[in-house]
């Protein structure tokens, strides 16, 4: 029988509540996500329980709409990332010599870019659209699980155990599947938590900065740019997504947290 | 040569080599649009005349290796070229918004190194209890936010529902230095915010890792009291981890500026680079990254120097 | 008569454990022990890991380490119960009245601090002596434990001296503020076999001349033996048996002391070579990549069937490097193996699955030698699969053939290698070599990282198989002992060099090279009186030269 920690407990709770918000937004969202149903920031009420923004669409569907474009990006950006990063990272640690030389450098070159800065410049030729977006923030922060994953893969590497099975012969496949990935899974697991946050985080900022995604696809950076105008009159709507991020963000820590200390304290786990 | 200068003299040499190599790349970046740049600039609705002035202006019938030599040696002696969008020349607006910047991050640095340190010590010395994990909570839920919504959060409440300070951050040369001061207390306090949270973790992190060698526990068992403790044992190992930590987040700083400046319309380098990007103003776009990019560069290349340095068997070879 | 220096009654600690996937736990982990040491007399506390011994020995100086407290009893230090003393008082009682000197010197010297300022700093800070005083002292101690140039040893820093003057420089470190009681926690176990004896004399003879009192703790019977007074044996924290030295070493009254005293008694026949070698080393030289030198110059030797090669030699000998060779992950610049009459391919990935069947390997450290997320019973069933294509109920009852083989048995098969003991760990590496059914298996100190009463058990099974098996070894070891219980042949390596080689009875007999007798009389002995006798016979040679 497993035991959940209360706090643990917390942040799958929310963070399992966001992701079936995201995939059942048009069911659960009240109004639709380009209606116009009301005046320009209406307070909360009964039939707006966020009131309405900056052109009297449904603040909480917008909300609701929002959180699945930006879940949804921060989710496909976390996956390429993590594929291309951890693939790379593993093949390079395991085979190592000239490979592991050209693919470390670059990720060295490409990593002393600030990653929002080189995202703009890169942005600022491309066409704005959902793609561009996925793949410049999902090959920029591959260099971060590359360098990790090669790390951890570099520490297994080198483990008597890892030696024992190429001294009984054992081919490349069985060396990175079996011996090497499961003792690597806990610490990329959790990184991928992190990942995913950052994701959510940098898609926003794009998007806040206009060059994420474009009206009147609803985002939460994009909410926040919408209404930001409302903050002098004292008009809140623009800190609603402030509350979604950071429940979200913190959620999904707990919940990575929880499963590095469960992982690593399997039977299996290193003392 | 003495060994370390001699690691120090490579140092240099290999920040000035990512230095060219990260131009490359900026450079580089701005063309791997399969298509034509000046087509994805105009958008569809150009004319062959615009677009074939433009391609000239931007000198796109030479070669792109051409351009780019062309382009890093004009940077080298100081010309940046002329934006596309009104003309200016960009070394020019550039120069004053990188002082403008400079200004902020130094006001932010200021205020955020000395507190994150402090509070790295209190983590440190509280470690496990409630002081500790206090302050590990409050961080965390810093982290968590991005830049721009602090900054709105903060505008919110402080500027607008407190009035305690105004919620745009417009400088000028005329203004005194206690006006400025005034005028960028709130984009100081979110740069704060973000980065103090990094450096105090870090910094405690780094502490902590020095409390727990076995040398410590030598000097414990001399009688040391727990203040000479750290200053003789502890103080003299830490100081270059946690200068590293400072020369990371300043760094990070840098980054942190770009949104912050957007956010309180702070005439600076940050707000003109993502006004540009808008406007597809490539000359414009390249110019900023590489400022961003050399200082960046730079400032972790300090922060390896002075590991290079700080370590005495570096220092006192065999 | 006067009160003694130091007296404990009833000490008990306890620690915070914190299992993984459960609470934290508070546990005792010593239960109650008493013992008295007088002025300028030497207490050993010996025993195994777990013991408690050094956590009894910091208790002295009424310090913990990272979770541990102490929860009861008393600690008489020169007439007060230090465990009852404000903070101010116990900083006065540390590095003044009792000093300590730890297992790892190098860890434990301040490596930002030039070695005299680390020394003098606790007769200084407690007003011992005065700055300039304190540094003669510490001279005249640099000179008293034959550190070379101690006019300057002083201004250098920590890692600019070896590990055994560094050693020798943490007991300067102890002795400088004149304390009347001097700990030493396990002092010579990180050294060489060569070095711990120059450093066990000057210690011994700095305690002699100081008169200072002392805890001498070691895992070790041998050495305690020629520095302490009296000893006491503990296990898992709790007293075993308490005497006078000569009384504990000659007349052990409890059994865990007589298998302390008779450790390291195997006897094995020295076999005679017989058949032709299954393995044959010729002029062997090898080199690490990226290095300009050699470490195995021209190494040729000869392993026969079912017998024992005993490799020996001190860190740096090359021992570990030879291994590496035969097993192929480190090609050698020139020579040739033969393995049971075929040429052995130098690259581990042009060998045939036969050829590394046939070799098998087993590791100093099981810890990292089995992989923690697998199975026992997957460890061993991995070679059946690969070699024989076993699987299933085939492949698991062969398994639990061999847990019997190595005495463990088959309810471990479905544990994971965190689950087990240190011997425990080894013997699963033990049968998953023997699971290949190999003919050779190079055994890389397999016993230094165990206890002795451990570590004989493994020595015993791995003989045992080796008549049930007929299976050859090549040992590589530091430790003499371990090389006479069971070696049939041996040869002794210094500098990456074969200094000596043959069957262990004319390896074993004079007239000795330089090396290897320097080698041979270092290994502690069991009695008392041997590292005088030692230190005597070799001052007497030197005399003689």
């Amino acid at each position: 029988m497993m035991r959940i920690p209360p706090a643990a407990a917390i942040g799958l709770f929310f963070t399992g509540l966001y992701f079936f918000i995201a995939v059942f937004a048009p069911w659960i969202a009240p109004y639709g996500m380009t209606e116009v149903v009301g005046d320009v920031w209406e307070p909360a009420s009964r039939a707006h329980w966020l009131g309405t923004d900056s052109i009297g669409r449904d603040l909480l569907t917008r909300m609701i709409y929002g959180g699945r474009t930006t879940i949804f990006i921060a989710t496909a950006a976390t996956a390429i990332s993590f594929v291309t990063g951890a693939i790379l990272g593993f093949t390079a640690a395991v085979i190592g010599g000239w490979a592991d030389q050209i693919l470390s450098r670059l990720v060295d070159l490409i990593m002393s870019i600030p990653t929002l800065i080189f995202a703009l410049v890169v942005l600022s030729v491309m066409p704005v659209n959902t793609l561009t977006l996925l793949l410049v923030m999902g090959f920029l922060d591959a260099t971060r699980v590359y360098r990790l994953s090669r790390a951890v893969a570099v520490d297994i590497n080198v483990m008597d155990y890892v030696e024992a099975a190429r001294l009984r012969g054992e081919g490349r496949g069985w060396v990175i599947f079996r011996e090497i990935l499961p003792n690597a899974l806990s610490p990329l697991v959790a990184e991928m938590g992190m990942r995913f946050i950052f994701m959510v985080l940098f898609v926003s900022t794009l998007s806040f900065l206009g060059l994420g995604v474009q009206p009147p696809e609803a985002d939460w950076g994009g909410i926040v740019k919408e209404n930001k105008d409302g903050i002098i009159y004292g008009i809140p709507a623009a800190l609603v997504p402030a509350v979604a991020i950071a429940t979200l963000a913190i959620s999904v820590n707990l919940v990575a947290d929880w499963i590095l200390t469960r992982t690593t304290s399997l039977k299996g786990g290193r003392g | 040569m003495h060994p370390v200068m001699k690691l120090v003299a490579q140092r240099l040499a290999l920040g000035i080599l990512l230095l060219f190599a990260a131009s490359v790349l900026i450079f580089a970046g701005t063309q791997i649009l399969p298509g034509d740049v000046a087509q994805s600039i105009l958008g569809q609705s150009a004319t062959e005349k615009t677009l074939a002035n433009l391609r000239e202006q931007l000198g796109l019938n030479e070669p792109a290796v051409t351009r780019y030599f062309k382009w890093l040696f004009s940077a080298l002696q100081g010309d940046l070229g002329t934006a596309l969008t009104n003309g200016a020349d960009i070394a020019e607006s550039l120069g004053r918004r990188l002082k403008n910047t400079l200004f902020l991050a130094a006001c932010a640095a200021v205020v955020s190194v000395p507190l994150a340190i402090a509070l790295g010590l209190i983590a440190v010395r509280f470690r496990d209890r409630w002081p500790d994990k206090l302050i590990s909570a409050l961080t965390l839920t810093t982290i968590s936010i991005p830049e721009f919504l602090l900054g709105y959060v903060l505008a919110y409440f402080i500027a607008v529902k407190l009035g305690w300070a105004p919620s745009v951050a417009m400088i000028n040369d005329s203004m005194s230095l206690f006006e400025k001061l005034q005028a960028v207390a709130l984009p100081v306090a979110v740069l704060t915010m973000v980065v103090l949270a990094h450096m105090m973790r870090m910094t405690r992190a780094a502490i902590l890792n020095v409390m727990q060698s076995a040398y410590i526990e030598t000097a414990e068992l001399k009688g040391l009291s727990g203040l000479e403790v750290i200053r003789r044992h502890a103080l003299p190992n830490a100081i270059a981890p946690i200068v590293n930590v400072v020369m990371l987040n300043l760094a990070y700083l840098v980054v942190g500026v770009v949104v912050v400046e957007v956010v309180f319309v702070y005439p600076g380098l940050g707000q003109y680079l993502v006004d540009h990007v808008s406007k597809r103003d490539v000359p414009v776009v390249q110019a900023c990254g590489l400022i961003f990019a050399a200082v960046y560069i730079g400032l972790n290349m300090v922060a390896d120097i002075v590991s290079i340095l700080a370590n005495p068997r570096l220092r006192h070879p065999k | 008569m006067s009160a003694p220096l130091l007296e404990v009654r009833g000490l008990t600690i306890g620690a915070t454990i914190y299992p993984p996937g459960e609470r934290p736990r508070d546990i005792e982990i010593v239960h109650g022990v008493d013992f008295t040491l007088e002025k300028g007399k030497v207490l050993g506390l010996i025993g195994e890991s777990g013991a408690g011994k050094s956590t009894i020995g910091l208790a002295t100086m009424a310090y913990g380490r990272g979770g541990v407290r102490i929860t009861g009893g008393e600690v008489w230090v020169n007439g007060r119960d230090i465990l009852q003393a404000p903070p101010g008082e116990l900083r006065k009682l540390r590095g003044s009245e009792v000093t300590y000197v730890s297992q790892s010197a190098a860890a434990s010297f301040n490596p930002a601090k030039r070695i005299m300022d680390q020394v003098v700093e606790a007769a200084v800070r407690h007003g011992r002596f005065s700055r300039r005083a304190a540094e003669a002292r510490a001279v005249e101690l640099f000179r008293a434990l034959g550190l070379p140039e101690p006019e300057r040893i002083g201004s250098r820093y920590p890692h600019q001296v070896s590990g055994g003057q560094l050693q020798r420089c943490m007991t300067a470190l102890a002795l400088c503020p004149e304390p009347d009681l001097v700990v030493f926690d396990e002092p010579t176990t990180a050294l060489d076999v060569t070095t711990q004896i120059d450093v066990l004399m000057a210690i011994k003879e700095a305690i002699r001349e100081t008169g200072v009192a002392a805890l001498y703790i070691t895992h070790d019977l041998a050495v305690v033996a020629q520095v302490s007074d009296d000893i006491m044996v503990l296990k898992m924290g709790e007293m075993v048996e308490y005497g006078p030295t000569e009384q504990i070493i000659t007349r052990p009254r409890e059994e865990y002391t007589r298998a302390l005293v008779s450790v390291r008694s195997i006897t094995h026949e020295e076999k005679p070579p017989a058949g032709a070698p299954v393995l044959k080393v010729e002029n062997i030289t090898a080199r690490y990549r990226g290095t300009g030198f050699d470490v195995l110059h021209d190494v040729s030797v000869a392993l026969h069937p079912g017998q024992t090669l005993a490799v020996v030699g001190e860190s740096g000998s090359g021992k570990s490097t030879l291994a590496r060779v035969i097993t192929g992950l480190l090609p050698p610049r020139a020579g040739a193996i033969t393995f049971a009459g075929r040429a052995l391919s130098p690259e581990l990935a042009s060998r045939s699955r036969e050829d590394l069947r046939e070799l098998q390997m087993i590791y100093q450290m099981a810890d990292t030698a089995m992989n923690p997320r697998q199975t026992v019973g997957t460890i061993i069933g991995r070679p059946l699969e690969f070699y024989f294509g076993l699987s299933g109920e085939e492949k698991r009852k062969r398994v639990k053939e061999l847990l019997d083989e190595i005495e463990m048995g088959e309810g471990f098969i479905d544990r994971y290698p965190a689950e087990l003991s240190g011997g425990q760990k080894q013997r699963v590496c033990i049968a998953r070599a023997l699971a290949a059914r190999p003919k050779l298996i190079i055994c890389d100190e397999v016993t230094s990282a165990l206890d002795p009463l451990v570590a004989d058990g493994i020595l015993k099974l791995l003989l045992d198989l080796q008549k049930r098996e007929d299976v050859a070894y090549l040992f590589i070891t530091h430790d003499l002992a371990t090389v006479k219980a069971i070696a049939d042949s041996i040869a002794v390596m210094y500098q990456g060099r074969l200094v000596r080689y043959g069957p262990k009875s004319e390896v074993l007999a004079p007239p000795f090279d330089d090396y290897t007798d320097l080698l041979l009389s270092s290994v502690p002995e069991m009695r008392l009186g041997w590292l005088e006798d030692v230190i005597a016979n070799r001052r007497m040679e030197s005399a003689g030269n």
